[in-house]
């Protein structure tokens, strides 16, 4: 369990990807919960019954085939582990949990941060769920280069 | 320093006051506390130690550490992390001179060590026992807590006699769901507590909690304070007391303080205790430098008042509490310099540490703090690596720009009451410290006093919530109310909090039970 020692998921630790007709497809749920942990918000807010998890202390496994994108997971998950994945013409899309100020605004254009906190890229927002719709959780959509999808999991608003 | 713009919380401030703090005007809004109006003031040196008259700043923020002790309107020794403002307060630091922060006597401290080293009163000038008794009056005269009071108190005091089904001490969640759950199966209820408001530790938790959906996992700390809350209202038979200190259990009477001036007599049939914890400090250099907090005394100061603790932090200890703190210093825009884990591995959850690693935080793990940097106030530190051994690597130093370092390695069960009362306690380390023997409704060795939450072993809020229904619906039951659907809600949940600390989170906590639970009927 060598994530415990650096506090970030090594490639070879993540887990099972969609696969890459099915991330053209439509939205999907990625997790990255790998720990047993008491925590279960994720299964009680899937309507698709595309989250596995045997018990409260179980990590969740997503099914990709059952999982129809609809995003209700990434708006309770309280340890901000699911991302949405999309690659659509092109272009790949994260949507991330978002809670700091400034909000992010659609159109604005952002650095992009791996699991360690280091500059990968820029991308540019292309839609957000505003914070007063979810509790002070904004989730936001990012706009990159698709071979990033797996690799960003933040975002740092360009200041000024 | 007050915070005007927070992602998630809103900061309500009452009116524009002024108190006074060793005669300065100081600008402070209703509501708040004088400890955290004299911080936004940039006050760091709150008292002054007893015997080398070190500079302290304030700790735990709850009343838990008296490193706060000041002199208000003419009354010494007051916690002021618990006193709130009022307009025209005169504050003034005690022990000290002229005042806390230039303290003349300060200057023992620097050249003390050379005759009289710190630690040394434990074994120089012991024998025999009348040069014992000299030096330890000389030492005294040093110090002292503060100047007699100048004024007495003169508002009228009272007295009140309450006779009720069951009385918890404590409204935070494990206390506000023994009320609920006692009270819908038909108990009076008289629920005390200390603070002006419900929810314990919960105020503070601005982040989305984990656990089951059916306990509220999803939601937001502070929103189930509120919900709780509001539940309470609802509910006729309980009677809320609030600014109201428990201060003994005798023989089935609670005594406690309402306000300051009035005194409760209250007989009830049952007793809930969920009094809470309060937090552990660790031992080295310069531990008690002002800008060395608790991690929960900087969530207090910034997510109940909106007050920014200092610019950047240095975390000790990862487990859940460091990681969520981490993140909660970064939403109100302050920085955080690096996480220290003195453990070979994070000890919190791996998706908190995967929150701020993500954000660029560094986590040293195998790592400690060696010592805190600083004249008056903390202005670096020092961490050192670890061998296998525990033992620092030398040459392995590394310092670390900082100006406030919170400690966060953990809480001890605040068990006093339960001492008092009479009960069983042991020493169960995996529980946090000293807990009282109970049986699997958390009632313990003396008949009718139960507990429930961070005061029977620490865990968390879900855990504290599900310990206090239990508590709550077992007395009332004892008691006679609720028949048979109170019986099936408190196996239901008996068995629920069973599921959830089935994982090996729960496996230390479920270690520590075995050793103090006791056989059922075994009170
Ligand atoms: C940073 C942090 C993050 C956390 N995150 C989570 C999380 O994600 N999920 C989770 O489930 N839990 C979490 N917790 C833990 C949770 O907050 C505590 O376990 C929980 O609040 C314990 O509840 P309690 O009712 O036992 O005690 P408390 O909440 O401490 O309440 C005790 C109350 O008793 C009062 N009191 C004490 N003595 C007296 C007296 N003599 N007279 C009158 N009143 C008295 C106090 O004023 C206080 O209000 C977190 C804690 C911290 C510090
Ligand atoms: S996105 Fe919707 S369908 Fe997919 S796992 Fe999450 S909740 Fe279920
Ligand atoms: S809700 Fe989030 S943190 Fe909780 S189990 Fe699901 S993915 Fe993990
Ligand atoms: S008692 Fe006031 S800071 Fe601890």
């Amino acid at each position: 369990m060598s994530y415990l020692v650096r506090g970030y998921l090594e490639e070879d630790e993540l887990p099972p990807k969609p696969s890459r007709e099915r991330l053209e497809e439509r939205n999907v749920a990625y997790i990255e919960c790998p720990q047993e942990i008491p925590c279960s918000p994720c299964i009680e807010s899937c309507k698709y019954d595309a989250i596995k998890m045997e018990n409260i202390n179980a990590p969740p496994e997503v099914d990709y085939e059952k999982c129809n994108g609809c995003m209700q997971c990434i708006r309770v998950c309280p340890g901000l582990a699911i991302f949405i994945l999309r690659i659509k013409d092109g272009k790949g899309y994260v949507t991330l949990a978002y809670e700091f100020l400034p909000w992010p605004k659609k159109g604005q254009e952002v650095v992009l941060l791996n699991r360690k906190g280091e500059e990968v890229g820029k991308g540019k927002v292309t839609w957000v769920l505003p914070p007063e719709k979810n509790d002070h959780t904004s989730l936001v959509r990012v706009e990159m280069d698709p071979e990033l999808i797996f690799d960003v999991r933040a975002i740092r608003i360009i200041e000024g | 320093m007050r915070l005007e713009d927070h992602p998630i919380v809103e900061f309500k401030r009452g009116k524009e006051v002024t108190i006074y703090f060793n005669g300065k005007p100081i600008k402070a809004y209703e509501g708040e506390t004088v400890a955290s109006a004299l911080y936004a003031a940039g006050v760091r040196t709150f008292s002054r130690s007893f015997r080398f008259h070190r500079p302290r700043g304030f700790f735990c923020a709850i009343g838990k550490c008296s490193s706060c002790l000041m002199e208000v309107d003419g009354i010494p020794n007051i916690r002021v992390c618990k006193v709130y403002v009022k307009d025209g307060m005169q504050v003034r630091t005690q022990n000290s001179f002229p005042n806390a922060d230039n303290d003349l006597l300060g200057v023992l401290d620097s050249i003390i060590d050379r005759f009289y080293p710190h630690g040394s009163h434990y074994k120089k000038f012991n024998r025999p026992r009348i040069l014992r008794e000299f030096i330890t009056k000389r030492v005294r005269g040093f110090a002292g807590t503060g100047n007699p009071p100048k004024k007495v108190f003169e508002g009228e005091a009272s007295f009140e006699e309450i006779e009720t089904d069951l009385a918890v001490v404590g409204g935070g969640p494990a206390g506000m769901s023994a009320a609920i759950f006692a009270a819908k199966a038909g108990a009076r209820v008289i629920l005390m507590d200390e603070n002006p408001f419900l929810g314990g530790q919960l105020v503070k938790q601005t982040h989305r909690f984990f656990g089951s959906g059916r306990h509220r996992a999803g939601t937001r700390g502070i929103r189930i304070a509120t919900i709780l809350a509001d539940e309470i209202k609802e509910l006729k038979n309980i009677d809320v007391r609030f600014e109201t200190k428990v201060f003994g259990i005798y023989d089935g009477i609670v005594g406690a303080v309402e306000k300051e001036k009035k005194l409760l007599r209250i007989k009830p049939k049952k007793i809930v205790v969920a009094t809470g914890a309060y937090e552990r400090t660790l031992i080295f250099e310069n531990n008690d430098l002002p800008g060395v907090y608790g991690a929960g005394g900087v969530q207090t100061l910034m997510n109940v008042y909106g007050i920014k603790p200092g610019n950047k932090g240095l975390i000790v200890g990862s487990g859940n509490v460091g990681l969520i703190l981490t993140y909660q210093l970064m939403q109100a825009g302050v920085k955080v310099a690096a996480i220290v884990e003195a453990m070979p591995r994070i000890g919190g959850y791996f998706v908190h540490a995967a929150k701020v690693r993500r954000l660029g935080v560094p986590i040293y793990t195998s790592y400690t703090i060696q010592r805190a940097i600083g004249k008056k106030k903390v202005e670096a530190a020092e961490i050192v690596k670890l061998d296998e051994n525990w033992c620092p690597v030398k040459g392995s130093e590394k310092r670390i720009e900082c100006d406030f370092i919170c400690i966060a390695i953990g809480l001890s069960p605040t068990h006093e009451l339960l001492y008092q009362a009479g009960c069983e306690m042991k020493f169960v380390p995996e529980l946090g410290g000293l807990v009282p023997v109970r049986n699997k409704y958390g009632e313990t060795t003396v008949e009718g006093v139960y507990v429930a939450g961070d005061v029977a072993g620490i865990e968390e809020a879900t855990a504290a919530m599900m310990e206090g229904r239990i508590a709550g619906i077992d007395a009332a039951i004892k008691i006679g109310y609720g028949g048979d659907e109170a019986l099936k809600i408190r196996e239901e949940v008996v068995r629920d909090l069973k599921e959830f600390r089935e994982g090996p989170f729960g496996a230390r906590i479920v270690a520590g039970l075995q050793k103090v639970t006791m056989e059922e009927g075994g009170a």
